[in-house]
């Protein structure tokens, strides 16, 4: 999931409650130069009393996603301090709206604020792409819940890692799905332009090879699907795969069944929402296969929403390094990427280029006018 | 209503008073003032004033967005304030510094940045003379809509071709050159000398050397060298804008804003001058997209262009005071710091902003710092009407 | 031109065609909105896209009101009562939006005769501040304590998220050209929004009022010379204006089912073009414009791919200015003879 969009799912009164939250840590101690601190708190860490940092998207079109992150680490983070009541740590936010332009400015913020110690975010891939250099020379280790942008592993920064699956594993299966357990003989690949999605289309379209029958891109707001649709007819495609976010698939998904097509309808973790099916209408969206690189998050998990099990999982990550007495930013980053255990969202441990080693692809389906959260497929 | 109106003249009129003032200095006074007020504003980053400075995002960073804003509002001015030509679209020619340099610098090549700049704005002057040549036959308000049309056709266009990075965009774009010894990560972190922060308790400043400023080491860490260098870019522009501004191309301007055809008619070749502030306007955004594009983050994507930041473009130059550089430059500067330093209103900022411009418009429709030539108008019709006033009471005595 | 070559097929060709016919429809009657206010104040009302969208909330809303939230399918003659109550809500909703607007922002700048681009400004505020106050209406229902109570209307917390009619309309194919199913959908829109047109046209050309908008549009001086309440005739257009917003509103939610808060910004771009293709000012360019951009939009899409129906639009947008520079019909809002 990358680039400036919009997705916002389950946020509702835990959103607001995490605004609250937001707002009293930006304004509280602004930490820039108490370098008298160091060394003196209480602990058994040199860590306790410090922050962990957020940069995401907390505000605009894509605010809620970066709520459901910030969810997912506060509970990490209240598990933790009611554990250890003599070495508390907290979180500071920082809002990028999602825009690759604000986050350099914020990261050279968090780099400078001595009281943080590691990084759950960037959120998104343009940010990642934006700030790594930054976190990478100030020697800020640095966790993803769900920038999966394959090149940013690619770049040499040693300090960063994700622990979601990149758009290459989840392209793959999908496109192994379309043509294995969905039997289709001719695949038509939709995506919107986004590098997000581009980027999956694009792996689904190569992984495809001869089952690709044709492909077309629209636009992100886009609302008449017809030329789409005539496009997808002509094509006599018997499946049709969309990389993009739940609004324009919906669309999509609606014109396609009231267009007359009758094949199967699959997207990625961008279309993996509720709200799907209710801009598909229950007719349109029925039947729709929908796939995500994370299973279902536990029944008495308690925080709700896309990516906030790998939040949560990656804040428990740096928990766990202060727990283990860490303090140098070598010794924490060294901690994650020899880290190895089962977080909430599958097993965690990285590769050398900061990369989750193992990553499982889902398959979620809509069965009677609603997507089904809790009963996915594993592909492969 | 009219309170608020009340509120905002003592913006205009003190800004009169202060350019009057300082036009009557002699000339080592106005030098020594000029350059503490320059002086100023290159240490605001290491200063960081309380009040002033932003505690959620690094001041530094902020003032690189607010010297970029100036700097496109500048541009734009000579297009909408001087020649008089709404462009809708001008976030297109920043997207063409930007992506010209990051093609050079990083995509298709190696170039280093100082080399790419010039090629920059150069290519981004041609890109105004091409679309310039056919749309200001285009009269008026259909100026609008097609310079808007021209701003999303490149964007859709970077979106789309593989050569310019399509929708991933440009990574690794390369920071200027540094001046000393070079940066050796993560424990030398190189430049000639250090030069330490303000901080501030309460009112009462410090020195932090924890976090010093290298230099002039362009790194990935700090945001003040890029001010430093797009501040130095922006006074020589103001200094060129001074110079055309008075000359004969300045007049011309002028002329045709005012009256297209009565300009025409005394020999003014007004599409050529219209031509020409377009193709300057278009060569300043595409100036400060390059700075843009080889700043801090060193990443541009098509994302970063979207229709509406030529709206707010457009806002900056109005709002401030068209047709005044320092009005202009006012209005870049705090469309794009307002809503930094105000962060604590989150998701209101946008709403806020709006209903500021829609009230600033109606309250003060020319802007907060007027043109001079705005003012000299206003001050010909009082008389006029004082006149007519007078007129009117003659009559009234003698019949 | 070989059609079967460009579009794959004759039938193709027609399918793009009519897809294109009913997007173009709605187009239009968005279009009026700008060129009637073109055409009287010569200026660009820029928030006009924020008049459409509140109309497509209104829609959603009076559906959540009288059915409820389950999310069914139904076909249009079912859906027909709650559709014609919709109906008559958008054109409210919209209406009373855009002399809002008309009130607060453009009056008090006509009254001073302040230049034209400083409108434009205080349209674009205005249209900023009326579609985040739009996203920003659970917070607004918060500060009464009311969000719980209407959170089906305000969403508390996903308020800027898509927001759906949870009645989608079912079409039911009448007939099909190449590979488009022509339903009865598409056939309610395109008749609908030509009586909506034809309407107004005998309204600006036959009335009284009509004549007033004419008179203004050509000289506003002489108008009001001549006993014309010029106000008065401003508020008329974007009353009228704002009521054919709230008629595209609902044949737009009747298409597509949902909306947002930034829904109005595309397509008011698109509307405006079209309206300046058409001859902006002019009732019948902004149909004849309309069509022709919804059309060329999915010729471009067929020809080039879907990712360039944009451009083409605007190349296409600057070829018919190069050519006709105040567009196909000319201007003439004022010129409509009686």
């Amino acid at each position: 999931m990358t680039g400036f969009t919009k997705k916002a799912r389950f946020a509702s009164v835990a959103g607001v409650a995490a605004l609250a939250l937001t707002a009293a840590c930006g304004s509280s101690d602004d930490g820039g130069s108490d370098s008298s601190s160091k060394g003196s708190s209480s602990g058994t860490s040199a860590l306790c009393g410090k922050n962990i940092a957020f940069l995401g998207a907390l505000t605009g079109d894509a605010g809620a996603l970066g709520q459901n992150m910030v969810n997912g680490i506060n509970l990490a983070i209240k598990e933790h301090n009611e554990k250890n009541a003599d070495c508390k740590v907290n979180l500071k936010t920082f809002d990028s709206q999602g825009s690759p332009d604000k986050a350099p400015a914020l990261a050279t913020q968090i780099i400078n604020d001595d009281s943080i110690f590691g990084l759950v975010g960037p959120g998104f891939s343009g940010e990642s792409l934006a700030t790594g250099k930054t976190f990478f020379e100030a020697g800020l280790p640095s966790i993803s819940p769900s920038a999966t942008n394959v090149t940013i592993t690619q770049q040499g920064w040693t300090t960063w890692h994700r622990v979601i699956g990149n758009d290459d594993a989840q392209g793959q299966a999908d496109a192994s799905y379309l043509t294995g357990t969905g039997g289709a003989k001719k695949v038509f690949v939709v995506d919107d332009g986004q590098d997000y999605s581009k980027g999956l289309a694009g792996t689904v379209k190569k992984a495809l090879g001869p089952a690709l029958a044709d492909s077309d891109q629209i636009s992100v707001g886009q609302t008449d699907m017809s030329a789409v649709v005539t496009k997808v007819k002509a094509s006599g495609a018997d499946a049709v795969f969309y990389g993009g976010y739940y609004t324009e698939a919906g669309l999509l998904a609606k014109a396609l069944r009231q267009g007359g097509f009758a094949g199967t309808f699959m997207s990625g973790d961008g279309s993996e929402d509720p709200n799907f099916v209710k801009v598909a209408g229950a007719k349109g969206a029925n039947g729709a296969v929908l796939s995500a690189p994370a299973g279902p998050a536990p029944a008495d998990f308690g925080a709700t929403g896309l990516y906030a099990t790998q939040a949560y999982d990656s804040a428990n990550i740096f928990l766990a390094a202060v727990d283990a007495g860490k303090s140098k930013p070598e010794d924490i980053n060294k901690f994650i990427n020899d880290y190895n255990a089962d977080g909430v969202s599958g097993p965690i441990a990285f590769d050398d280029k900061g990369d989750i080693k193992e990553s499982k692809i889902y398959a979620y389906f809509v069965k009677d006018g609603a997507l089904d959260v809790e009963n996915p497929q594993a592909i492969q | 209503m009219t309170s608020f109106r009340s509120a905002l003249a003592p913006i205009g009129n003190g800004w009169n008073e202060i350019t009057d003032w300082f036009g009557r200095q002699p000339r080592a006074v106005r030098i020594l003032a000029g350059a503490v007020v320059v002086l100023f504003f290159y240490s605001l980053p290491l200063l960081r004033p309380p009040l002033l400075t932003t505690n959620q995002i690094d001041f530094g960073g902020v003032m690189f967005q607010v010297a970029a804003f100036a700097l496109v509002a500048l541009g734009l001015n000579i297009v909408i304030g001087y020649a008089g030509l709404l462009d809708l679209g001008y976030v297109g020619f920043y997207a063409t510094g930007a992506y010209t340099t990051g093609v050079l610098t990083s995509h298709h090549g190696s170039w280093p940045f100082f080399l790419a700049l010039p090629v920059a704005i150069v290519v981004t002057m041609i890109t105004g003379v091409i679309l310039g040549a056919p749309t200001l036959r285009v009269r008026g308000d259909y100026l609008a809509i097609v310079t808007l049309g021209f701003g999303e056709i490149i964007r859709i266009c970077v979106k789309n071709i593989e050569w310019l990075g399509a929708s991933a965009g440009i990574k690794d774009i390369p920071h200027p050159n540094s001046i000393g010894p070079a940066p050796k990560p993560p424990f030398d972190p190189g430049g000639l000398f250090e030069i330490p922060r303000v901080v501030w308790n309460g009112v009462v400043p410090s020195l932090d050397r924890e976090h010093p400023t290298h230099f002039l080491i362009f790194g990935a860490t700090d945001a003040t060298p890029y001010y430093w260098l797009l501040l130095t870019a922006l006074i020589l522009v103001v200094i060129g804008d001074r110079l055309v501004k008075a000359s004969k191309v300045g007049r011309a301007w002028e002329a045709t804003r005012e009256d297209e055809d009565a300009a025409e008619l005394m020999g003014v070749h007004t599409f050529k001058y219209k031509l020409m502030a377009f193709a300057l306007g278009a060569g300043i955004g595409g100036l400060s997209g390059s700075f843009y594009a080889s700043g801090q983050g060193g990443y541009i994507s098509p994302d970063s262009f979207p229709l509406l930041l030529s709206m707010l473009f457009v806002a900056a130059v109005i709002v401030g005071g068209s047709g005044n550089r320092w009005g202009a430059m006012a209005g870049g500067a705090l469309v794009a710091y307002l809503p930094e330093r105000f962060r604590e209103f989150a998701d209101y900022r946008l709403l806020v902003f709006g209903l500021a411009l829609t009230t600033l418009a109606v309250f003060r429709p020319e802007g907060l710092l007027p043109p001079r030539r705005t003012r000299r108008a206003k001050a010909v019709l009082a008389e006029i009407d004082a006149l007519e006033e007078g007129d009117v009471e003659e009559e009234g005595t003698h019949v | 031109m070989d059609l079967g070559a460009l579009f794959g097929s004759f039938d193709n060709f027609a399918s793009f065609t009519v897809g294109g016919l009913v997007f173009g429809a709605i187009y239009a009657l968005i279009a009026l909105g700008y060129t009637m206010v073109y055409g009287v104040l010569q200026l660009i009302n820029f928030a006009h896209s924020e008049v459409f969208m509140f109309g497509t909330f209104a829609v959603a809303w009076i559906f959540v009101l009288l059915h409820g939230t389950s999310d069914v399918s139904w076909s249009l003659g079912k859906a027909l009562p709650i559709l014609l109550v919709a109906f008559v809500a958008a054109m409210i909703v919209s209406a009373l939006v855009a002399l809002l607007l008309e009130r607060v922002a453009y009056r008090p700048l006509i009254q001073k005769n302040a230049p034209k681009l400083i409108a434009l400004i205080s349209a674009i505020g205005a249209s900023f501040a009326l579609s985040e106050a739009m996203g920003l209406r659970d917070r607004f229902a918060g500060w009464f304590g009311l969000d719980h109570k209407l959170s089906n209307y305000v969403s508390p917390g996903a308020a800027r998220d898509v927001y759906s009619n949870p009645v989608s309309i079912q079409p039911h194919k009448l007939f099909e050209i190449g590979g488009y199913a022509v339903s009865d959908v598409d056939i309610v829109i395109i008749v609908a929004a030509l009586l909506m047109m034809f309407a107004l046209d005998q309204f600006v050309r036959r009335t009284r009022f009509g004549r007033g908008i004419r008179a203004v549009a050509q000289d506003p001086e002489s108008a009001s010379l001549m006993g014309v309440n010029s106000t008065r005739v401003v508020q008329v257009t974007f009353l009228i204006g704002g009521l054919m917003a709230g008629a595209a509103a609902t044949l737009y939610m009747m298409k597509i089912g949902s909306t947002r808060q930034n829904a109005g910004f595309i397509l008011g771009v698109k509307a405006f073009t079209a309206a300046v293709m058409g001859g902006i000012g002019n009732l019948r360019g902004a149909l004849l414009g309309g069509l022709l951009l919804g059309i060329m939009e999915n010729w471009g899409a067929a020809v080039f791919g879907s990712e360039w129906r944009d451009v083409v639009a605007f190349v296409l947008l600057v070829l018919i200015l190069l050519v006709r520079p105040s567009g196909l019909l000319g201007e003439a809002l004022g010129k409509a003879r009686a």
